[in-house]
């Protein structure tokens, strides 16, 4: 019986299929291995060889991969609640209460939804701490510390739009509160910092355009849905790629001098 | 300047031209023209509907405004928690607006005296219309901080 799956096997990994698709065997070579991650185009952003205090998790916590992960769960269950959510005032809240007592596995994606997404800002801000107590925003990785400030203010953002969806009274009055921030923005905002003086009114200054109108109102609801689904997810997966390749640009994950006689 | 120099910058100009063409159209696109809200100024009825010393709730669902009538005349309160922008309550027995976002509690003159709000409610442009019903326009404000209320069109004079 074996016999047959290894002929099988074997006459399988001569076919033209197999092997347009898989170009390197098993071979436990260290060339082999290097080729398997380059010619990989998910695994090729790692790098073929990493440090051994890389893997420690003493010393990176994993939060920068545990965030990666947390985004990915987010873009699967976000996806699916997306069948059953229609961004307009007159559907939103019910479609939120239908997922959740109707759609079967509805509470799980959801509560998926939201617990990552809870954690995914925790995450961040731990990963920040640790990139901070290590040192590792220092030359040659200033660049992807920037990188990644623009990616904690996208996960803030993404939160905060994702927060108005439900459509119910905490998320409307969360909004409201968040929103009234943007009056006060300088130059373009109607009660900021020289806005009065530029022209700016309540239906023209920055907040207006961020809510579609001069109130949390169904315009807001579908800006904010464009927004959390489609605009922020797309400029993070961007500036995420980018982030992962300065990582190896900047001479892989940092650690302790290694030419100091203490390691 | 040769021509394939001129032929370069002009390329680059047309292109950053292009950019901002477009970034510029972008975001005037984003300023919606038309508002489904409800219009910034309101008929409120007549003066004499309402009950000297009532603060008036029917139009605080629609417009987020109270009308307080006086023994001598009204006034429009802006129904915006002058704190972070919630929606206060009247609390008829206690005589007072308390906001449940914060805690925010002012004085049925609109003057705040508990909880994190800085500043007191906003009062609203108050007049007679020509068919003789209250017009209150909601984009004219009046601040007590900036001595506004003391402006002829805060305060509707009526006996």
């Amino acid at each position: 019986m074996l016999g047959i799956i290894d002929r099988m096997k074997a006459q399988l990994e001569k076919t033209e299929v197999y092997k347009s698709i898989f170009r390197h065997s098993y071979q436990d070579t260290q060339r082999n291995r290097a080729l398997q991650i380059v010619d990989n185009v998910f695994l090729h952003l790692h790098p073929v060889r990493i440090t051994r205090h890389a893997t420690n998790i003493g010393f990176t916590w994993g939060m920068g991969g545990i965030t990666f992960l947390l985004f990915i769960v987010l873009t699967i269950t976000g996806v699916i609640l997306m069948f059953y959510y229609r961004p307009a005032a007159e559907y939103a809240y019910d479609d939120m209460k239908y997922l959740m007592n109707d759609v079967a596995f509805g509470p799980l994606m959801r509560n998926m939804h939201r617990w990552a997404a809870h954690a995914m800002v925790i995450t961040v801000m731990l990963h920040m701490f640790r990139v901070f107590l290590t040192g590792s925003y220092k030359p040659p990785r200033q660049f992807n510390w920037v990188i990644g400030v623009i990616l904690l203010t996208l996960t803030l953002f993404l939160s905060f739009t994702g927060y108005l969806l439900p459509w119910d009274q905490l998320a409307i009055w969360a909004v409201t509160v968040g929103t009234n921030m943007a009056r006060a923005t300088p130059l373009l905002g109607h009660e900021g910092p020289f806005g009065p003086e530029l022209g700016m009114r309540i239906d023209n200054d920055v907040r207006f355009v961020l809510l579609g109108g001069t109130q949390v109102g169904p315009p807001t609801l579908l800006r904010f849905y464009v927004l959390h689904c489609i605009f922020l997810p797309l400029v993070g997966a961007i500036l995420m790629i980018v982030h992962f390749w300065r990582i190896r640009k900047d001479g892989g994950i940092s650690g302790p001098d290694v030419s100091s006689k203490k390691f | 300047m040769s021509r394939k120099n001129f032929l370069n910058v002009a390329g680059w100009f047309g292109f950053a031209g292009f950019l901002v063409t477009a970034t510029l159209g972008a975001i005037r696109l984003m300023v919606p023209r038309v508002l489904y809200e409800p219009p910034s100024a309101f008929k409120a009825g007549y003066p004499e509907d309402y009950i000297v010393g009532e603060v008036n709730e029917k139009y605080k669902d629609e417009y987020r405004v109270w009308i307080v009538r006086d023994p001598d005349g009204f006034y429009a309160l802006s129904a915006i928690c002058t704190h972070l922008g919630c929606t206060p309550r009247w609390l008829a027995a206690e005589n007072k607006f308390k906001c449940p976002c914060h805690g925010s509690g002012y004085h049925r003159d609109g003057i705040n005296f508990e909880g994190p709000t800085p500043r007191p409610l906003e009062r609203l442009k108050i007049t007679l219309a020509d068919d003789g019903q209250i017009l209150v326009d909601r984009n004219i404000k009046f601040l007590y901080e900036k001595q506004e209320w003391s402006k002829p069109d805060a305060f509707l004079k009526y006996g």
